[in-house]
């Protein structure tokens, strides 16, 4: 029987196979203008059992449906720290579009796709200014793979020079990838505690002729310039390592700083995060990097070199780590980057960073007081407070859930791992001071809720398409495909 | 700047707020001597028309593959993408997203990854799913690592030589500073040469790689070299470039892979000069617990309504750190709809058929080249919609001739594969009309078209 | 927070009930209470020869992972089966059917460094 229970603004959707019917379809294929011939028997399989049977209206309806559940930048404010949700302009979705893009073939000659090649010969030139590296890679497809491709190359170039070194310095506010792409390279990890900066004290404590890189990212997770950098390279360097940032927080230095000639060897760029391109619900992201004069033999192979004859593939890389994926690198996200940079000049991209720590620098200054605030130092791109303090046993979670029923996305919470439940918020540039303020408004009317009436954060969400969800049954029986 | 929406005022009051005289105050944290002193050296800022202008000039100096007679395949492939695809990932609530961090206001992206987990455990036959790794190439790296992690003290991976190249070069980057020995199994007529697996085949061998259909586009015979795999208890992987083949030919888990890992661009994706695409990667219910990447789970919320969440997240990098089985964060979520949506408007019917035309058109074309004279098929056995052919002359000025015509052949064979002389990779799909295949095979032969 | 009397227990929050030479094995009130909902446990194999101080086993939550230690030396003569398929067992009975494995203990006199609920209570509070 119909109800009104799920209808209205928020639709509820069965799923693709639920909603199947035989003999339904959706697609349109030429006739066969050959001899319709078809393999061996023994080797053709049965028709793909359950699989769905749609007309295109149903198709349509569903993921117009299931979008309206999803909260996206485009939706509102999304202040996930560590992300750099900025706005994705619409301009670069064009672009990666163009058929000249969108349509062609990576094997095809290179004659054949020279404006491609000089637009990544151009992004890796851009990339090289802004961060201040001579020589960049754009083939890794996240910042992760970024990671793993730069903690390849120092690897190699230490065994090039006969050194066999077994250990990586982290500090115990980076993201999680740092030390598995560091294990990844067979490296083992070692954890050096950090009073919200790093100390040269501490690195120099750890640092051995065993250590054949330290992974720092700058600004740290806590938003918080690494004020000692320059020296703890020095140190590093003298004990023959090489030192890695994590250019996840690269939106903060844009004009400012440039890793590259602070000491760093080798940094990866998440487009995905400073350059606009789009999140896309997880992915694709891309993740370039940047590396040192000294490590450019070591590079992924091919990247792109301009000779006298136009831009080519250079495979010819006796030294280079290989590859680490099919082709040439996230094509079509490196065009929406490029588009981004000639949108914004250098000096705009440098206005961006100005604009992205005085949003983060203004919320600080609106919600310190009402949520205890760790770090007292200055901190650049996001500030991120901790859930002491809270009255009435109301923890991050449900600030954060509460922050849902006000329509907005939730920051990142319970990281950095080094403050006791931690709220991390990051604004970025692309929000105007009204959005803010509604932000911190919203914020500081759940302060107020979590004295007086604490029941609204622990219920919460109350407004969205599902209230809390058992994650404990999720992960105890996993159920992760539909079964019938 | 349009996409900065501060005014002077704007500024001011914030300043005032935080309390500092002006903006570059906010970054007196940053030592003098970490601060550049000069302004980027980068062009001026392009207003979106000449951003366009300039943007479509680049773009002009690329041959649309739609602008010539296509037969590159080789790992990327030319299929027709439906308008429905472009129009409903561009909802920007989809693609403004970030991983599904916060499943209230996720449920969108969130059933759309359990809808393609299950897509992909039906195509493949298989039990579980992830949410995508990267690409094809990437995923069989990962493969090959949890083989290696699921098979405790064994050390060696065996990789087909008929493994796409790039796929192999990929694993090779992985495994470079692990303890994993890579070993090669040669092809014999475009296949596996099972001979020489047997002899290769240990109690240390964790895994074997074979492509299905493998990088000449030849099907391999999985339930045979999965029986021999087996009885050393290894793995079988297997990898797929081409998963359209998958809707015509027997799925790999019914023939015993253990893990089915692939690149799903075939599935809507455009080709964007090689990227991005989506790796997808599905294993046993036993080895569930050691895959990588992000994995979606069905649950209730608290009034009994169903949902949907990331689950066995322990798994992941930013819980386990150095000890977790990937360093993956992202997945491939923008690709995931595409092939969603793709593989949900075809459907049981519609990609059969799609793949049956493949086939035919692709066996159409391999007829007409063989009947050429100093021409012949390199391969004996069953294939897709890919065949290599052996060429009377070096396939490099072979396909420079075609070029000229606005024919792109194949794929040469000469720099991985320099035992098979004059070797030419040739795809043909549904993007090939009778016509186009007709002046290939007229100008194979010699003549113009 | 419950400590029962008649245990034994370690820092790393397990408990340990000696019956003769067996040693039956549980994590404690206070580390299932810090871990929450408990979702996943790996226990050894029965025969397996675990070494005090080595990884015995894994409990998981839902977002973390907390590895298990062996408190003692000994061989696993009997695993608790059913708790691979009702890990919550662990937060709802941790020291009766939450019991992971039981030892043959291989040396009597490394009882003598385990803690007994006093000391174990004092280590709890102030840690």
């Amino acid at each position: 029987m119909i109800t009104t229970e799920g209808r209205g603004l928020i639709l509820d959707e069965k799923l693709l196979f639920e909603q199947s019917q035989v003999g339904r379809v959706g697609y349109s294929i030429a006739a066969l203008d050959v001899p319709d011939v078809t393999p061996d028997r023994s080797l053709v399989r049965e028709e793909i059992a359950d699989f769905p049977e749609l007309s295109e209206v149903d198709v349509v309806r569903h993921y117009t449906r299931l979008s309206t559940w999803n909260y996206g930048v485009d939706t509102g404010f999304y202040p996930l720290g560590s992300c750099t949700m900025k706005y994705n302009p619409k301009v670069n979705e064009v672009a990666a579009r163009l058929s000249g893009f969108a349509d062609i073939h990576p094997l095809a000659p290179e004659s054949f796709n020279q404006g491609a090649l000089e637009l990544m010969y151009n992004l890796q030139r851009d990339l090289g200014e802004i961060s201040g590296f001579p020589a960049i890679t754009l083939q890794p497809a996240a910042g992760a793979h970024g990671e793993f491709a730069g903690m390849l190359m120092i690897r190699t170039w230490h065994e090039s020079k006969g050194q066999k070194r077994n250990k990586v310095i982290i500090p115990d506010t980076a993201h999680g990838t740092n030390p598995a792409s560091a294990a990844l390279c067979g490296y083992e990890v070692i954890t050096v505690a950090s009073d919200g900066i790093l100390s040269k004290e501490a690195v120099a404590a750890v640092m051995d002729d065993d250590v054949a890189a330290l992974m720092v990212t700058n600004p740290n997770t806590l938003g918080l310039f690494e004020a000692d950098i320059r020296e703890i390279c020095d140190l590093v360097h003298e004990r023959g390592g090489l030192v890695y940032s994590d250019g996840a927080n690269l939106n903060a230095l844009m004009g400012i700083s440039r890793p590259g000639d602070i000491g760093i060897d080798v940094m990866h760029f998440n487009l995905h995060k400073t350059f606009s391109t789009p999140h896309g619900g997880g992915g694709p992201g891309s993740g370039p990097v940047g590396v040192v004069e000294k490590l450019q033999p070591f590079l992924p192979v091919p990247f792109v070199v301009k000779g006298d004859d136009g831009y080519k593939l250079e495979y010819d890389c006796p030294e280079s780590i290989g590859r680490l994926k099919s082709f040439y690198g996230h094509f079509a996200i490196l065009v929406r980057a490029y588009s981004y940079i000639l949108s914004m000049g250098g000096e705009g991209l440098n206005r961006a960073t100005e604009l992205a720590v005085l949003n983060a620098n203004y919320i600080r200054a609106r919600l310190e007081g009402a949520y205890d605030l760790p770090n007292q130092q200055r901190s650049l791109h996001d500030v991120v407070f901790s859930e002491d303090g809270l009255p009435n046993d109301c923890h991050t979670l449900d600030v954060a859930k509460r922050l849902i029923d006000y329509g907005y996305h939730p920051p990142t919470i319970y990281f950095p791992l080094v403050v006791h439940g931690a709220l991390m918020i990051e604004p970025t540039e692309t929000e105007s001071k009204q959005t803010i303020d509604e932000f911190c408004d919203a914020m500081l009317a759940i302060a107020e809720e979590a004295k007086n009436s604490p029941e609204l954060l622990k219920q919460a969400p109350v407004r969205a398409k599902v209230k809390r969800l058992d994650e404990a049954t999720a992960a105890r029986k996993p159920k992760l495909r539909w079964n019938g | 700047m349009r996409y900065l929406p501060h005014t002077d005022v704007d500024v001011q009051q914030m300043l005032d707020t935080i309390g500092v005289s002006c903006v570059d105050e906010l970054f007196s944290w940053v030592p003098e001597e970490c601060r550049l002193k000069r302004p980027l050296d980068l062009p001026a800022a392009k207003s979106e028309a000449e951003l366009l202008a300039f943007l479509g000039g680049l773009a002009k100096q690329n041959t649309a593959i739609s602008a010539c007679d296509s037969f590159l395949g080789g790992g990327a492939y030319n299929h027709f993408i439906p308008a429905v695809i472009d129009q409903l990932v561009s909802r920007s609530e989809f693609y403004t997203a970030y991983t599904p961090y916060q499943p209230e206001i996720s449920q969108g992206t969130l059933q759309a990854i359990f809808e393609f987990q299950t897509l992909i455990c039906q195509l493949t036959g298989m039990d579980v799913a992830n949410a995508s790794m990267y690409d094809g190439a990437s995923a069989c790296a990962e493969a090959v690592l949890l083989t290696v992690r699921a098979g405790k003290k064994r050390h060696k991976v065996l990789l087909s030589q008929a493994l796409p190249p790039q796929y192999r070069q990929t694993v090779a980057t992985y495994c470079r500073y692990l303890d994993v020995e890579l070993i090669n199994i040669p092809q014999l007529d475009g296949v596996t040469d099972q001979t020489e697996l047997k002899t290769l085949l240990d109690d240390q061998v964790a895994a074997v790689v074979v492509g299905y259909p493998n990088y000449f586009g030849q099907i391999e015979d999985l339930a045979n070299i999965g029986e021999l795999t087996h009885a050393v208890g290894a793995r079988l992987v297997a990898a797929v470039t081409e998963p359209l083949a998958l809707a015509l030919f027997k799925s790999p888990g019914d023939l015993g892979a253990d893990v089915v890992v692939g690149e799903g661009q075939s599935f809507g994706i455009p080709l964007s000069y090689g990227g991005p695409g989506i790796g997808f990667f599905a294993v046993r219910k036993k080895d569930m617990r050691v895959l990588p990447g992000r994995l979606v789970g069905e649950t209730v919320d608290q009034d009994g309504k169903r949902g949907f969440v990331l689950t066995l997240a322990t798994r992941e990098q930013h819980i386990r750190r150095e000890k977790a089985t990937s360093n993956i964060c992202s997945n491939q979520g923008m690709c995931i709809l595409m092939v969603s949506i793709y593989l949900a408007l075809h459907g049981k019917q519609g990609l059969r058929k799609l793949a049956e035309v493949n086939y035919a058109k692709a066996a159409y074309a391999r007829d007409k080249i063989r009947q050429l004279d100093g021409f012949s098929v390199a391969f004996a056995g069953a294939s897709f919609n890919e065949f290599v052919v052996t060429c009377p002359e070096p396939v490099v000025t072979l396909k420079q001739r075609l070029e000229q015509q606005g024919i792109l052949a194949g794929v040469d064979l000469a720099q991985d594969y320099a035992d098979l002389e004059n070797g030419l990779l040739i795809c043909v799909t549904e993007q090939n009309s009778r016509e186009q295949i007709d002046r290939l095979v007229i100008a194979l032969a010699g003549g113009e078209v | 927070m419950d400590f029962p009397e008649e245990l034994k227990y370690t820092e790393e929050h397990e408990w340990i009930m000696i019956e003769g030479d067996i040693a039956t094995i549980g994590i404690t009130d206070f580390a299932q209470e810090q871990l929450g909902d408990i979702v996943f446990v790996e226990l050894p194999e029965v025969g397996d020869i675990l070494e005090a101080g080595k990884n015995l086993g894994v409990v998981e939550s839902v977002k973390a992972v907390s590895d298990v230690y062996a408190p003692l030396s000994g061989e696993v003569v009997e695993i608790n089966e059913e708790l691979p398929d009702e890990p919550e067992t662990l937060n709802n009975s941790p020291y009766e059917s939450g019991w992971m494995i039981k030892i043959k203990v291989a040396d009597s006199a490394a009882l003598d460094n385990l803690l007994d609920v006093a000391a174990y209570q004092e280590f709890v509070e102030t840690d």
